[in-house]
């Protein structure tokens, strides 16, 4: 039984077809690494499993709930479905720790003081305890992706969404980033991320996607598709890298 | 009373916010000359010209344009001077508006980054060739939408000039109000003139700063 | 003849000087507070709220801020008792005061929420919260610590335009010098002094408002 059920699902921007009926399945405990070029497409398919994205035909399931076209509401969806950004969108009013608390106590209605344990405890966790009062500008950038991660886990989601979550930051800060995610890829979370980090894609990916003009060009275990490349494009791609 | 009907108002009206028209556009153009020289001293390398300037513009910008118009009317007088509320006005209006330009235009000079003054400094020019050549020319393409915003706050600042007892459109205003007793048509009807004075003005800046932030 | 200022003529007066200074200081206060709740409301509706309410929003700041200040006032105070609304002096110049800078800041705040990043809103939107909850908890603040210093020029642009309310007779500093001119015929000196009241206000209204910022929003 897939988690995140995707068929047929087409999108267009005006003129421009992005999405060309694209298909996919995940599993519960699933780390899904999505590659292509830019422009392949592959950001606007995980926005629209959020629905931030709307799409014109098609259908995205997440845990049985319909995704768009108003069947259901978008809000309780996105409590299940949690999203890091390439350019973390912290909020820099609030603190690294009532980033975090903010959707709990706003939205699931939790205590302040539990909100706060729980933020503290998922601060510790990407590794920033003792940041709890840091505003996001005092923060690398890596620091503050890692806020941005726990405030999508504080939500406690059944699947993350990682759009290029280390593509705005400095190489040296990139792998601090990875590691956390590596790490809840470890403990089972269902992870769907972009990102154009191959190697990573290839040690801790269980399933890899390469997207192509609008399409799922070619899908499979990543050493495998990275080792042999069944099509021409997905061969100069991988090959384009190094 | 009777015969002051709807299109006796309006004409009336229309005839006096000529003199809105004509006050707002020359304190504009004699506020415009004076912030320029404003201007030069506030930017310049000298610290007394500056602090002078800078004073100056404290003054007009921290008190209200009334009070600025009471002190010219009654100010000049001493100096055993009668001045009409026209005169007063005007040089009311043209200091008040020489201060908001040349601050506004001080932005716009420092937008012009600083390599400007030192490559046309390394070429010899004096404070006045780099300002007249090198910098005002590129201050002036960003100053265009901010000062034609202002004008606006001119024109709405003419009105107070019927307060010292010049008949513009806002003084006709009350004394029509005065003769008819139809308040909420009169204060309509002026509202509504100075709106079709301001707003072309209000939405031009706007399209001028918009097209701007694009060319950016 | 060579006139001779006396500043001296007006300390009898004192008393009157500090009620308008007063009044003049508690209608910028009520009406700051007011006119920016005002505006806020109008920015969300302009920006988070349905179409026509957009639409009316746009309507009233654009006759606010292209008419002057003194029209909107004779129009409360003169226009409106024809429609059976009466006010007094006092509550037609706190009313126009607020409608004015309910305008301005309007347009003011409305920037500050176009400027809150697209990402924001997204990443509100990710945590499952409602536009009601992104503008309450992510944008406002946002947009407010953003335009501060707009605001608060408005307000003192605001403070300074309100010395005409003294021409509906509503007991404001300006019209404490037009009644110490009409008594012992200094009228320069009134007015200079009263400029000079006036200036030292905007100067404190600009520290104090610069404290509350500090006060209010984090260095960011």
């Amino acid at each position: 039984m897939s988690l995140v059920s995707i068929t047929d699902v087409r999108k267009s921007f005006g003129p421009v077809e992005v999405l060309k009926g694209v298909s996919m399945q995940v599993k519960r405990g699933d780390v899904v690494a999505i590659i292509g070029r830019s422009g392949s497409g592959k950001s606007t398919l995980l926005r629209c499993i959020n629905g931030l994205e709307s799409f014109q035909s098609g259908s995205i399931s997440v845990d049985g709930l319909e995704v768009g076209n108003g069947k259901t509401d978008l809000r309780t969806l996105r409590r299940y479905v949690g999203m890091v950004f390439q350019q973390f969108n912290l909020f820099p009013h609030l603190t690294a720790g009532e980033n975090i608390m903010l959707a709990p106590t706003v939205v699931a209605k939790t205590l302040k003081g539990e909100a706060r344990h729980v933020a503290e405890q998922l601060l510790a966790k990407v590794g920033l305890e003792g940041k709890f009062d840091a505003y996001p500008s005092q923060l690398s950038g890596g620091q503050q992706q890692r806020v941005a991660i726990a405030r999508a886990l504080a939500m406690r989601p059944t699947v993350l969404l990682c759009d290029e979550i280390t593509s705005a930051l400095d190489p040296e800060l990139v792998n601090e980033v990875l590691r956390v995610v590596e790490q809840l890829a470890s403990e089972g979370m269902t992870l769907m991320l972009v990102t154009h980090e191959m190697r990573f894609a290839r040690d801790v990916g269980t399933k890899l996607v390469f997207m192509h003009a609008g399409r799922v060009h070619e899908e499979g275990p990543p050493r495998e598709l990275f080792a042999n490349p069944q099509t021409p494009e997905l061969a100069q791609f991988v090959s384009g890298l190094n | 009373m009777a015969d002051f009907t709807f299109s006796v108002i309006l004409n009336n009206l229309l005839w006096a916010a000529r003199w809105t028209v004509l006050l707002s556009l020359i304190a504009f153009v004699s506020g415009g000359i004076v912030g320029l020289i404003v201007l030069f001293g506030r930017v310049s390398d000298h610290w007394a010209l500056r602090l002078l300037t800078a004073g100056y513009i404290e003054f007009f910008q921290g008190t209200p344009l009334l009070m600025q118009l009471f002190l010219f009317f009654f100010g000049v007088a001493l100096f055993g001077i009668e001045v009409s509320p026209w005169v007063a006005a005007w040089l009311a209006l043209t200091f008040w508006t020489s201060a908001f330009l040349s601050e506004i235009w001080r932005g716009c000079v420092e937008a012009v980054p600083r390599g400007q003054w030192e490559a046309s400094s390394t070429l010899a020019m004096s404070y006045f060739e780099q300002m007249r050549y090198v910098i005002l020319p590129q201050a002036a393409r960003i100053a265009v939408a901010p000062t034609v915003g202002f004008s606006v706050q001119v024109i709405k600042g003419t009105a107070l000039a019927s307060i010292i007892g010049f008949v513009e459109l806002t003084k006709a205003g009350t004394m029509l109000n005065n003769a008819t007793f139809r308040p909420f048509l009169v204060y309509s009807l002026v509202a509504l003139i100075y709106f079709c004075l301001c707003f072309p003005l209000s939405w031009y800046a706007k399209r001028l700063e918009g097209r701007l932030n694009v060319a950016r | 003849m060579i006139y001779q200022l006396s500043f001296g003529d007006l300390l009898p007066y004192w008393d009157v000087l500090a009620r308008g200074l007063a009044f003049t200081i508690i209608l910028t206060a009520v009406s700051t507070v007011a006119g920016i709740g005002l505006g806020t409301a109008g920015a969300g509706a302009r920006t988070f709220g349905p179409k026509w309410a957009g639409y009316a929003v746009g309507v009233y700041v654009e006759l606010i801020r292209n008419t002057p200040f003194i029209v909107q006032l004779f129009f409360v105070f003169f226009g409106l008792p024809a429609l059976g609304v009466k006010l007094t002096e006092a509550q037609a110049a706190f009313l126009a005061m607020v409608i004015n800078l309910g305008a301005y800041s309007t347009e003011i705040i409305r920037a500050g929420i176009e400027a809150v990043p697209k990402g924001h809103i997204e990443a509100g939107l990710s945590l499952a919260m409602s536009r009601w909850e992104i503008f309450r908890y992510v944008v406002l603040k946002q947009a407010f610590m953003k335009v501060y210093p707009a605001l608060s020029s408005q307000i003192i642009i605001v403070m300074l335009g309100s010395a005409v309310v003294s021409q509906i007779s509503a007991e404001d500093l300006t019209y404490a010098a037009n009644f110490i001119q009409s008594r012992n015929f200094r009228a320069f000196e009134a007015y200079f002094a009263v400029a000079l009241l006036y200036l030292l206000l905007a100067i404190a209204m600009r520290a104090v408002l610069r404290g509350i910022g500090r006060l209010v929003f984090p260095k960011v």
